[in-house]
């Protein structure tokens, strides 16, 4: 009832191509946006720290795989070691220009992590598939190789771990062990709300098109005049710059000091198991299944003993485990196009509630 | 000038004049890709049958080992605790089919894949509830001392675990060539659609695949848990499976072998001979990178099936 | 159907966790609370699982025994990491509030762990006390306030291994020209010791050869490899779970003699030598606590925490090298709080008391007895500016069935480590705006 675009008309190719065609879908859009600033106000630490930034910084690098994989259909494991060159630059950058905003920082590092993702994009234009996956964990285990070993990225520290510095944006701490949950949640979620948007923006383009061509046949794409060469290797790119930027923001604003670890090929497992279950080609489905990835094991650790079943801490991680992995099942079952889509069918069916015949 | 020689030129001059040391290398690299072959064959065997890329294979080896061992330390003979094991992984194999693999007809290879790290997940919380996660030795009574011949060191187990290895491949070979499951399960691989409509029954040739890969799995288990002891590291050793598997390609039994020694040979000269240019630990990322290179020339993998792609 | 079911399955999964932070089962207000990051599932676990044991059982023995610290009890929570520091910063955000005045101290049995939380601890004025591990630089108390890692650290570690070759050698001199290999973990922890080893390797003339072995380590043919054309005279590891059990079991497949092979602290537990069998007779590593169940503390867990029920405390792990390490950190973190006490009061104190507690903490000989663990340890005495104290090691050696020492307790070289200490700590201090505080 409430969500009916009856009478709504599109006068212009303009209002027709928009964002979000749908009146109701602005306004929903505009509340979830200003709703997340204002959750500050009621979360406590433990929420803003251990659960919704990591959430919002995973989120940002999932839609960033979704590109290149969801869209692009370039499957990638590379996204911890694009990552890496994110945290690693970030570092890097703001130690040796100490004046320089941080933010800049980050964004300069999502660009050369562009650029790493450029090159280890090159195979893609002859590697397909499963077999393309090479190609980028090749990519992961260089480039953390690569951090481990050098002692320059990290200024030669003797254990090679790299630690935030504080920094200052607009004369409130940002970065560093001084600045508060609150305020590094509300960078990482300005960063989340603008670069999705973005991205949305470009799915819906030329680029986005002609990506999507790539996907779903890259010698039909080709022969409608899609250089396959050249659009591969922008989604590397685009891709690499939104986990880039991930990178920088999960060392600076969320873990505050990383090693490589931190990067290691698990995460780049979760991050394509976020957009897998959330939905691959779709940028709500990369936020649904980073909350889902991120959400779920805290929830499940955090259940027993709110219902008042107490047992062995190991007994119940490997119930929790289990849980998780059950859950991933069903949910593929019940709908293996991920949880996007099943927002998609949810709103199919308000449209024509109470009324559905 | 000496950058190009400490490359190009003085490691093979290293190779040349130390070359019983240069040859224990390859003999090192042979003895470790076939264990990596025993990884990789697991998976090759469901991608094969059923279009699947089981991520969860490495658990599966770990879950056999566990297994095994568990039951050995219950007090079972060796013989019995194999059988044992066999019945559980077979068991495994009736029950994915059941939950899963059913209900997943049909759905792209990435969601199959997705679905089988949901299977990881239950398999590793399950096999460490049931075992506990503590180191356990597993000793089946492989002779594992080290002799010497002509000044190379060669240690019993590795060549035990290298026959066992080839044993396997020659079994599977067999099986797939001259049985009539066999010839089933290669009518499924080529082609799902054509093979139901001859009367295969697909959920059996999975449920088969599956209890194969499951049995291989076991073999890999034991030779790799000798090693390390049975642990949940042992769920790992499929990153190392992973470029054998790229390189020999997803759909043949040979290729993890023939992938398996090249990747094996390879990483372990590349480590003695240019790791210490580079600072050492280089193997892992030069196993991916080998395995690029050779992908490069055969998109495919060295013995996969030939991509045709049509509009 | 299936969307409704689902819808309610999410709406009921939100309530659910929109619970967690709002109830969290309250403590008496009398209560030392002491958090407790363990790993017992996991790759690590066969290692976390004694730790977590002997950190339980040492609790428990301080309550039923002693009924808590000068009447304090003390209460604790486990919370479980995998050894993965996202968890473990969970965990931390989840306990260090929790009773009435927050957590005491952290003690994070994880390098990875440790060196996130050492920025927060004086943000949220917790101190952390990482026992042999974590960031060594922090042996500076000037610029790590809260943050401890006393007895000793892998920098002195190192130099006692260096010490200890030497003993066996002949002195000092006989050094020159030896060769000493250091196969280490290729992470922030297992390259700690690589500068020492250098530094040393300058002043005595001996070789060193640096092998590094990548996450996880089960596939060391390589390395092993070149073990075996440079015949080091000694080796010294730095490994960590799966990686240690494979040296050694690759160490005896080459024949190497494995009383020259010795691990680190992190390398000689009873989980690593198992799997190798009788070929790990010989395996040495070093240590900075008593191996075995010998000791009067063991009878009293048997007896206060077990019932008497010994062959249960086995299987507990009593007694193990690891459990007895938990034991060593337990005993530090109970003193500590009785040593502030002494300043505050006997009530249940917060981390900025306990930290004072840490610094002014001297445990002597005599207090050791005491507890039932002379000679189980050395005794330690912190201060403001040293944080590591530089304890000496001791040598233990697998017979195949146990663990037993196998040398005096080997001073460490504070002359050269201390330095290098400072200089560290003084560059993590200009990254990050640090005023070292003076504690003259």
């Amino acid at each position: 009832m409430i969500y009916r675009e009856a009478g709504q008309f599109k006068t212009s190719y303009a209002t027709d191509q928009m964002m979000f065609p749908i009146l109701q879908d602005r306004i929903f859009m505009i509340l979830v946006i200003a709703v997340a600033y204002l959750i500050p106000l009621i979360a406590n630490e433990y929420w803003l720290q251990a659960v919704l930034i990591p959430f919002l910084i995973l989120s940002l690098a999932a839609i960033g795989l979704n590109l290149l994989t969801g869209y692009a259909g370039q499957l990638s494991l590379g996204t911890g070691g694009f990552m890496a060159v994110g945290g690693y630059m970030t570092y890097k950058i703001t130690t040796a220009f100490p004046d320089l905003n941080v933010l800049i920082a980050v964004l300069l590092a999502g660009l050369l992590a562009a650029l790493v993702g450029l090159v280890f994009g090159i195979p893609s234009l002859r590697i397909k598939g499963f077999y393309l996956a090479v190609a980028t964990l090749a990519a992961q285990f260089f480039i953390l190789w690569l951090f481990n070993k050098v002692g320059w990225f990290v200024n030669y520290s003797p254990s090679g771990t790299i630690t935030a510095p504080p920094r200052t944006l607009l004369g409130i701490m940002v970065t560093g062990p001084e600045a508060t949950a609150p305020v590094r949640y509300l960078v990482v979620l300005t960063f989340l709300a603008f670069f999705a948007l973005a991205a949305k923006n470009l799915v819906r383009g030329r680029i986005g098109r002609s990506w999507m061509a790539i996907r779903d046949m890259d010698i039909a794409a080709e022969i409608i005049g899609i250089r396959p060469f050249q659009t591969k290797l922008l989604a590397f790119a685009i891709s690499s710059f939104y986990c880039g930027v991930a990178g920088g923001l999960y060392v600076f604003f969320y873990l505050g000091s990383a090693e490589t670890e931190a990067f290691d090929i698990a995460l780049s497992f979760s991050v394509l198991f976020m957009i897998i279950i959330g939905g691959l080609g779709s940028i709500l489905g990369s936020i649904l299944g980073a909350a889902f990835i991120t959400m779920v094991p805290i929830f499940l650790t955090n259940a027993p003993p709110l219902i008042g079943l107490s047992m062995p801490i190991d007994l119940q991680k490997h119930i929790e485990v289990m849980l998780f992995g059950s859950l991933i099942v069903f949910f593929l079952i019940v709908e293996p196009r991920g949880l996007a889509r099943l927002w998609q069918i949810a709103k199919e069916k308000f449209r024509l509630w109470p009324f559905p015949h | 000038m000496e950058i190009l020689n400490a490359f190009f030129v003085a490691p093979f001059v290293d190779m040349g004049s130390d070359y019983i040391f240069f040859a224990e290398v390859v003999i090192a690299g042979v003895l470790t890709g076939v264990m990596y072959s025993l990884v990789a064959l697991g998976f090759v065997l469901i991608f094969k049958a059923s279009g699947v890329f089981n991520f969860s294979q490495g658990v599966m080896v770990l879950f056999a080992a566990l297994t095994l061992v568990g039951l050995m330390e219950h007090g079972a003979p060796v013989w019995l605790a194999l059988i044992g094991t066999v019945l559980v992984m077979i068991a495994l194999a009736f029950a994915v089919e059941w939950v899963m693999l059913r209900r997943l007809v049909n759905q792209e290879e990435i969601v199959l894949f997705m679905s089988t790290i949901g299977l990881s997940f239950v398999l590793q919380g399950l096999g460490e509830m049931v075992w506990g996660s503590n180191v356990k030795a597993l000793d089946i009574g492989i002779p594992s001392e080290p002799f010497e011949v002509g000044g190379i060191l060669l240690n019993e187990f590795d060549l035990f675990a290298a026959a066992s290895g080839a044993v396997l491949v020659g079994v599977l070979a067999v099986f797939f060539h001259y049985t009539r499951i066999g010839r089933a399960l290669r009518a499924v691989a080529d082609d799902h659609q054509a093979a139901l409509s001859v009367g295969i029954p697909l959920r059996t040739i999975w449920i088969i695949v599956w209890s194969v890969a499951g049995m291989v799995g076991l073999v890999a288990g034991i030779m790799w848990g000798a090693k390390s002891g049975v642990q949940f590291s042992l769920s790992l050793i499929a990153l190392k499976a992973l470029p054998v598997l790229i390189l020999g390609g997803f759909t043949s039994v040979p290729g993890a072998i023939v992938g398996g020694l090249i990747i094996g040979v390879g990483e372990k000269i590349a480590e003695i001979y240019w790791g210490p240019l580079f600072g050492g630990a280089i193997e892992n990322w030069f196993a991916y990178v080998l395995a690029l290179v050779f992908l490069l020339f055969r998109p495919q993998g060295l013995f996969g099936e030939k991509i045709i792609e049509r509009v | 159907m299936k969307i409704k079911t689902l819808i309610l399955a999410a709406v009921g999964g939100v309530v659910g966790l929109s619970g967690v932070a709002v109830t969290s089962p309250a403590l008496a207000d009398g209560e030392q609370f002491i958090p407790m990051l363990v790993y017992r599932t996991g790759p690590y676990a066969p290692s976390g699982i004694p730790v977590a044991n002997g950190f339980r059982d040492y609790y428990k023995l301080v309550n039923a025994r002693d009924g808590g610290v000068n009447g304090v009890k003390l209460s604790f929570e486990e919370c479980e990491t995998e050894y993965n520091t996202k968890l473990g910063v969970e965990c931390y955000e989840k306990l260090k509030n929790k009773g009435a005045h927050g957590a005491s101290l952290f003690n994070p049995f994880s390098t990875g762990i440790t060196y996130q939380l050492i920025p927060k601890a004086p943000v949220d004025k917790i101190p952390i006390l990482s026992m042999g591990y974590g960031r060594t630089a922090a042996a500076d108390g000037r610029v790590f306030e809260w943050v401890f890692n006393f007895p000793t650290t892998y920098w002195s570690q190192a130099s006692g291994f260096i010490n200890y070759v030497a003993q066996q050698e002949g002195g000092l001199d006989k050094l020159k020209g030896m060769k000493i290999a250091h196969i280490y973990h290729n992470s922030a922890y297992g390259k700690e010791a690589n500068p020492t080893l250098e530094v040393l390797a300058e002043k005595y003339g001996y070789d060193l050869t640096l092998l590094a072995v990548d996450h996880p380590g089960q596939e060391q043919k390589a390395t092993w490899l070149q073990i075996r054309r440079l015949k080091p005279d000694w080796i010294f590891m730095s490994g960590w779970g799966v990686m240690n059990q494979v040296a050694v079991k690759e160490a005896a497949g080459i024949r190497y003699p494995m009383d020259h092979f010795v691990g680190n602290w992190w390398s000689g537990s009873d989980a690593d030598v198992i799997p190798a069998g009788k070929g790990a007779i010989g395996y040495k590593s070093a240590t900075f606590n008593a191996a075995g169940d010998g000791f009067q503390v063991h009878r009293d867990i048997v007896k206060y925490v077990y019932g008497g029920d010994a062959a249960e405390a086995k299987k507990n792990n009593l007694g193990e090298v690891l459990y007895n390490r938990a034991i060593v950190n337990a005993m530090f973190t109970v003193e500590a709080i009785l040593t502030a006490q002494g300043k505050f009061g006997n009530k249940a104190l917060g981390g900025e008391q306990v930290r004072w507690g840490l610094e002014n903490l001297d445990l002597t000989e005599a207090r050791l007895k005491e507890l039932g663990l002379e000679g189980f340890t050395r005794p330690v005495k912190v201060s403001c500016a040293d944080h590591e104290t530089g304890g000496p090691i001791i040598i233990q050696q697998w017979d195949g069935s146990k663990w037993s020492m196998v040398s005096d307790w080997i001073p460490t070289m504070r002359d050269i480590v201390r330095p290098m200490i400072e200089k560290a700590a003084a560059a993590y201090a200009k990254e990050n705006n640090i005023t070292p505080r003076d504690c003259a």
